[in-house]
């Protein structure tokens, strides 16, 4: 490792931890959106279609807890919009520090905690977890890293957290740029 | 109250979920890929799954794929089981004429620090004989008719413990 290569390395370190673009949801969660998820997948668990059993067991209607990454997802087209965030931002940012070329998700894992409930305006940010040595793997030389996206709803509680495991490298053979 | 609401005591390792088919057409991809909010080309436009991806054709996403394991596990615990956490391996893609077949078994069954009951799942998404998807999956059951893990908040739930 090169003297360059290490005070990037600690300038990244450095951010470990952080709450990075911190972003507000585009629309409220709504049931419309509940109702195409179910039916793509048909999906007839009676808590997203009959409203007794979302009171009983829930105290009104939630969302299925794998729309958490949905109500994310920026419209195709908004008037006057400009370039819209790349979603894991914070992964871009890594392969650009470290001059990686290459990157690849190896493990994406969610969590889920208060249910999202129609109505909540959610807001989110990443959270860079760790970054790993430099390694080599069948595919090339870089570094693992773990970044962290948080959901959360308008009264601050976490609604669940996606974790993903990239691995951002130069291909075999191709020393980094 | 429908649905199965499977109790901790219904539940043992080494069981099997009831197996689920699916003919993925590509409406299945499209729905699936609108329905997440997904409007990139290569879920919806087979032109381009050939001839920019250099795919067979367009293939079902991630989010949706996290939607199909969602619907798998609760079709068996019914509305009370709680998922707690998920955790997936992409192996492969899901295209138009595939037959998906859901299968998993339970790998363990246990009750938390907190009184919660939990069921740790292999849960696995298969075309044919090739694994597309793998998912463990940590989904809290009931421990009687009288418990609900929905109740559960703040730091009585705790759905990403390192052990199950």
């Amino acid at each position: 490792m090169t003297v360059g290569d290490a005070a990037v390395f600690d300038a990244v370190r450095a951010r470990i931890g952080d709450r990075q673009y911190e972003e507000t949801a585009e629309f409220p969660v709504e049931r419309g959106y509940v109702w195409t998820s179910c039916a793509s997948v048909e999906n007839a668990n009676p808590l997203f279609w009959d409203d007794e059993v979302a009171e009983a067991l829930t105290g009104g209607p939630i969302t299925p807890p794998t729309m958490l990454s949905v109500w994310f997802r920026p419209h195709h087209w908004a008037p006057g919009r400009s370039e819209p965030h790349l979603p894991l931002q914070v992964h871009f940012d890594l392969k650009a520090a470290f001059g990686l070329p290459e990157a690849v998700m190896t493990d994406n894992t969610i969590v889920f905690h208060e249910p999202v409930r129609p109505g909540d305006v959610l807001t989110t940010c990443q959270v860079l977890r760790s970054v790993s040595d430099e390694k080599t793997t069948r595919i090339g030389t870089g570094r693992f890293w773990v970044i962290d996206v948080e959901y959360r709803n308008a009264r601050g509680e976490l609604a669940g957290v996606e974790s993903y495991t990239g691995f951002g490298y130069s291909r075999a053979g191709k020393a980094p740029t | 109250m429908t649905g199965p609401n499977l109790t901790t005591d219904d539940v043992h390792a080494g069981d099997a979920l009831p197996p689920l088919s699916c003919d993925v057409t590509a409406t299945t991809v499209v729905l699936g890929a609108l329905a997440t909010r997904d409007w990139r080309p290569m879920h919806h436009d087979r032109d381009f799954a050939i001839h920019r991806n250099g795919i067979r054709d367009i293939f079902l996403n991630t989010p949706n794929q996290a939607a199909w394991f969602e619907r798998y596990v609760t079709d068996w615990t019914g509305p009370t089981g709680r998922l707690g956490r998920m955790r997936f391996r992409m192996r492969g893609s899901v295209f138009p004429g595939d037959v998906m077949m859901f299968t998993g078994t339970v790998d363990d069954v246990a009750v938390d620090a907190e009184g919660c009951g939990w069921a740790t799942l292999a849960v696995r998404l298969a075309v044919g004989d090739d694994t597309k998807t793998e998912c463990d999956v940590r989904v809290a059951l009931p421990r009687d008719a009288n418990d609900n893990p929905w109740d559960r908040r703040g730091d009585r739930w705790v759905p990403d413990a390192a052990t199950p």
